[in-house]
């Protein structure tokens, strides 16, 4: 069991005009889910966030900082303890309505010029896929009202590149011990980021940051990663990020924010990616040394190697000297995180990786129901073939401007091609649609989400604020202040105040 | 502005040439309810599948 959350950022088009500007779309569609909500939703909590903490023990200063990496307000503010009082704000902060906590315990809200889910806690990878599906489903939903309200279209897209170099991001949060070495943990870890491609990879058509060249690649984000280690998440980024920014008790947890991976809309690409990297880290807080035989010698040429082998079976070159396929990297993975499976969750992750590499080790399309990128090749690979002539024989090319269309069009909401494929039975589902349809109102009950999308949806009218560690109160006092909750610890779901205030 | 995923569009027929080969390895699987998808795919795609490529413009995010 360990704290996980995904946030994704949505390619945003209204298709009617493609020029519209992407920033005012995106604040419109936050507004947009918070009409839908009601008044059951509350503005974000700057108070408490510290972007430029580096994971490797030194801060940034802010002169320093380019201005993607200031996404706190300037009132840094590290208070501790269960409530503190605050002095009253002016209405100056988000004038614009950016934000939107959620019911659900997530934070809906615009990014740069993306809108972006980011989920609530949880402690499965079982619920990483439910809660993930329902960031879908609200977005959607607000693109729906959108449409309704202002009589202009807007498509979301759950992927991560445009093919003119732009790249934006699905990132993972998974809560660790700050008493295993970042070296350590980042020197593990590679490996498996590196190689995990193979099943969590959601497919591409064109190769470089450009699409320059014509081909398919397993992975939407491989040529964007291009450094080891570092702070950065919008250029040269980096196979492992550095930012430190728990969220939680600094002395006891990191937040490690892997920043490599593909959006998925397979839930068991999803499932794995989640339940996989979350095992590997249990072997790396137990300092397994049997992660040390893994090391790669060249993991940023070596993440491009395993996204380009579409037969799975090129040597990546070890640190030892020795060789290894992808599929050998992840079988070992396998086998080392068997010792630390320690819940029937935990099981069924060990059980459904051993089955998907073996499917891919044997019959690449046997696993098509679930993993992404195999499904994507499939289905492009069937269009090529249907216009397959004596002229082209192997129909058509990878430049063809069709296949880049399904590219894209396979990861729109609502009516994607993935979506398509889903509806016709051709995808294999970790959760339920009931499932998803209840955690698009209800958080999760076991993380302190439950706090945060409780007192949303039970008390809006006390709730002035709300962030990942807190919860900020306005209402009648006899000091007069706002009171903020703090909810450093992501495991503690109840709260006498806040359980008290939420059962009326 | 053409639109791709539009349902119901008039389809155009590439019915392959008889002696066309055989479909790419992909073709085993599944047949059937992907060659429903992808006759629709196909007939939504002839409308302008290079503009839509060319007008999907993002901002870089993180």
């Amino acid at each position: 069991m360990r704290v996980v959350g995904i946030e994704t950022e949505y390619g945003i088009v209204d298709p009617d005009e493609p020029r519209a500007n992407p920033i005012l779309m995106s604040s419109r569609l936050v507004q947009a889910c918070r009409a839908g909500a009601g008044d059951r939703t509350a503005r974000w909590d700057y108070g408490g966030e510290d972007p430029l903490q580096d994971q490797r023990g030194f801060r940034r200063s802010r002169a320093q900082a380019t201005p993607d990496l200031l996404t706190d307000a300037p009132e840094f503010d590290e208070s501790a303890g269960e409530v503190t009082l605050r002095r009253r704000r002016g209405s100056w902060e988000d004038p614009a309505h950016l934000n939107a906590v959620l019911a659900n315990g997530a934070r809906f809200y615009v990014d740069h010029a993306h809108p972006e889910y980011s989920g609530p806690e949880v402690t499965s990878a079982h619920d990483a896929v439910v809660w993930d599906r329902a960031g879908d489903a609200i977005a959607f939903a607000a693109a729906q009202r959108y449409a309704a309200d202002e009589g202009t279209r807007v498509d979301l897209y759950k992927n991560n590149v445009d093919g003119k170099g732009a790249s934006y991001g699905t990132h993972e949060n998974f809560l660790v011990r700050r008493s295993t070495s970042f070296d350590d943990l980042a020197r593990r870890l590679t490996p498996h980021l590196v190689t995990r491609q193979v099943f969590a990879g959601a497919g591409r058509v064109g190769l470089g940051q450009f699409g320059e060249a014509a081909g398919f690649q397993l992975s939407q984000r491989a040529d964007y990663m291009e450094a080891e280690v570092g702070l950065e998440t919008t250029l040269r980024r980096p196979i492992v990020n550095t930012r430190d920014e728990p969220h939680a008790t600094r002395d006891r947890y990191r937040r490690l924010h892997v920043i490599i991976g593909d959006a998925n809309l397979f839930d068991v690409a999803t499932f794995l990616k989640i339940g996989t990297t979350s095992l590997v880290l249990a072997a790396i807080e137990a300092d397994d040394e049997r992660l040390d035989t893994l090391e790669l010698a060249h993991p940023v040429d070596a993440v491009q190697t395993v996204s380009r082998d579409l037969s799975l079976r090129e040597r990546l070159v070890l640190a030892d000297g020795d060789q290894a396929s992808a599929l050998e990297v992840q079988r070992a993975l396998l086998e080392i995180c068997r010792s630390y499976a320690t819940d029937a969750g935990d099981a069924a992750v060990i059980a459904r990786w051993e089955g998907v590499l073996e499917r891919l080790a044997t019959d690449l399309f046997s696993a098509a129901r679930e993993v992404e990128w195999v499904a994507k090749l499939q289905l492009l690979g069937r269009m090529r073939a249907r216009h397959a002539s004596p002229e082209s024989p192997d129909g058509l090319p990878w430049h063809d401007a069709r296949l880049a269309a399904m590219d894209l069009q396979w990861s729109r909401l609502g009516d994607g091609l993935a979506t398509r494929l889903a509806a016709a039975g051709q995808v294999e589902r970790i959760a339920t649609d009931e499932e998803v349809a209840a955690a698009v109102a209800t958080a999760p009950q076991d993380t302190r989400a439950r706090l945060r999308g409780g007192i949303v949806a039970a008390r809006p009218d006390v709730v002035d604020a709300a962030g990942w560690s807190t919860v900020v109160l306005d209402r009648e006092t006899d000091h007069g202040h706002l009171e903020v909750v703090h909810l450093d610890e992501p495991l503690a779901a109840s709260h006498p105040l806040l359980d008290a205030l939420m059962a009326g | 502005m053409a639109q791709l995923n539009a349902q119901g569009q008039p389809y155009e027929d590439e019915t392959p040439e008889p002696d066309a080969p055989a479909p790419a390895p992909a073709a085993q699987a599944s047949g059937d309810a992907l060659d429903d998808l992808l006759a629709e795919i196909d007939g939504s795609l002839q409308v302008n599948a290079e503009q839509f490529v060319r007008s999907f413009v993002q901002k870089g995010g993180q």
